[in-house]
């Protein structure tokens, strides 16, 4: 490395405390948020039998870890929304595919996409428990409605505005739609899928929790429903701060693929 | 000597819902082997469709086309076809996007991917097959789009406004040199431009267009007397700028 100007060290200084103060601010607020709300309800500023407190959320954790109860919930719901969300991603790249492939038939479907996309799916959970029974089947398929009717429109949008002319150079060399769609629009969409699958895993998620509330006998969604029918707050927010850290960690998995496929590519 | 190239009486014409627009009316006329013909005409008058309707991609509503004496249908001709932008995949390097057409085509071989490198070389381009598109500028990406084009082995070339994406300074060098490499391979081409000047120092002829819809109003035979006939030589020459005026008042006469 060569020597650095003042004005660039400057620079270098400049980002470096920024980036401090970014970190150091992040961790101090979650930090002060525990240390006010145990406070408050070691003094009784709040009831802590409704708002529980963090160490009563930790120790609830502690004995549900010993006991072995928690990795049973928490592998339910992440099995559950894994599955709804790999079915969600085949699903709606083969049937935007279709479409793209057959301009009649993206016209056709259109307004159906369209109502189903901007249909509450949580009204259709009590329909599926009818229909496929309180089984672990309707919870991924509970999943799979929150995010596959957009996912399908999403990607439908992206692959038909590739760009026309890569498409009639495809056809100049003599290819035919099935090059056109291998060669161009799929790989040229990678972005966009990866970017779908980002919030894919996340509305899988809420669906997964939205058909637990319903028809599960584990999982997080039982539980939070469960405790708080038998007002143990402990579990309930332990529960959502699960919850929480699942849907961090889904997202940083999607992340690492992504950043796998831009340094590849 | 039998035409590459036969065009007889060629309409098209576009539709959409609020109506019809011809685009090419009675459109004739033939090209020999080996010939670098350039089609100029007024912008928007239908060049780049006429260069579709050659290529097959759009149907000629009325008249013939014959390739190597073939109707387009049957024939079995490879033509080239190379775009106004080169449109390289980024996704790909240099070498696999020489090697597209190929792989459309089923005609990866061994030999075949040793014609890509032999181009590739032959070309300047060596050093770039493992880069990605984006690393090359604008002549050199023109020039692997040019190997993508010739690695089929096509018997007629047809150039649809290649250079006008890129700035002037690259698109006489890149002109000139394309031009040369085509003439160098003996291949027959058609060039479609808007761009006078290339016209006249590329070409054997200047086939000049009417305005929309498109006929054929003159064919400019086009010779110059050098003794090494390059596109940077023909500019420089006292012919040049006789044949640029004749295409302009040809172009800018409305009767």
């Amino acid at each position: 490395m060569n020597e650095i100007s003042a004005g660039q060290q400057n620079y270098l200084n400049g980002h470096k405390r920024h980036q401090r103060i970014v970190r150091v601010s992040r961790v101090a607020i979650l930090l002060s948020f525990l240390f006010l709300w145990e406070f408050a309800a070691n003094v009784g500023i709040i009831d802590s039998f409704i708002f529980s407190s963090p160490s009563k959320i930790a120790l609830c954790f502690w004995k549900m870890v010993l006991n072995q109860t928690i990795f049973h919930h928490i592998w339910t719901t992440l099995y559950e929304t894994i599955m709804s969300f790999i079915l969600v991603t085949i699903f709606s790249i083969l049937t935007a595919v279709l479409l793209w492939y057959s301009k009649k038939l993206s016209e056709i479907l259109d307004p159906y996409l369209v109502v189903l996309n901007s249909l509450p799916k949580s009204a259709l959970a009590p329909l599926l428990i009818v229909w496929l029974g309180a089984t672990q089947m309707t919870i991924i398929v509970a999943g799979m409605s929150v995010a596959i009717f957009g996912s399908i429109l999403n990607l439908y949008t992206s692959f038909s505005t590739v760009d026309k002319e890569k498409i009639k150079l495809i056809y100049t060399l003599h290819g035919n739609q099935w090059h056109a769609l291998t060669k161009v629009v799929l790989p040229s969409s990678v972005p966009a899928i990866i970017s779908n699958m980002k919030v894919n895993i996340g509305l899988c998620l809420v669906g997964v929790i939205i058909g637990e509330f319903l028809a599960a006998r584990s999982g997080l969604g039982y539980l939070i429903i469960y405790s708080s029918q038998v007002f143990k707050m402990d579990w309930l927010l332990m529960s959502i701060v699960l919850l929480c850290i699942m849907a961090m960690g889904l997202y940083a998995l999607i992340n690492l693929v992504e950043k796998w496929y831009t340094k590849r590519f | 000597m039998e035409p590459v190239l036969e065009l007889k009486n060629i309409n098209y014409a576009y539709h959409t819902l609020e109506g019809e627009t011809t685009a090419l009316t009675d459109i004739t006329f033939s090209v020999a082997p080996g010939e670098f013909v350039a089609i100029v005409g007024p912008s928007g008058c239908g060049k780049s469709t006429l260069l579709s309707v050659i290529s097959g991609l759009l149907q000629a509503e009325k008249g013939l086309i014959k390739i190597n004496g073939k109707y387009l249908r049957d024939s079995t001709t490879n033509i080239g076809y190379m775009l106004q932008h080169d449109h390289l995949f980024e996704w790909r390097t240099i070498y696999h996007n020489v090697l597209l057409g190929l792989e459309v085509q089923h005609m990866l071989s061994a030999r075949s991917r040793a014609k890509a490198h032999e181009l590739l070389d032959l070309y300047g381009l060596k050093h770039f097959s493992d880069s990605k598109p984006s690393e090359l500028s604008g002549g050199m990406r023109q020039r692997a789009a040019l190997v993508r084009t010739l690695v089929l082995e096509p018997d007629i070339l047809l150039l649809d406004e290649p250079f006008s994406a890129l700035d002037y300074q690259t698109r006489l060098s890149v002109g000139d040199d394309i031009g040369q490499i085509i003439r160098n391979a003996h291949k027959t081409a058609l060039l479609v431009t808007h761009d006078l000047s290339e016209a006249v120092s590329l070409a054997d002829r200047v086939i000049i267009l009417t305005d929309r819809p498109a006929s054929v109003k003159t064919i400019l035979p086009v010779t110059f007397d050098l003794r090494e006939d390059t596109p940077m030589h023909r500019r420089n020459a006292p012919e040049f700028k006789t044949y640029f005026n004749l295409i302009w008042k040809e172009l800018n006469q409305h009767e």
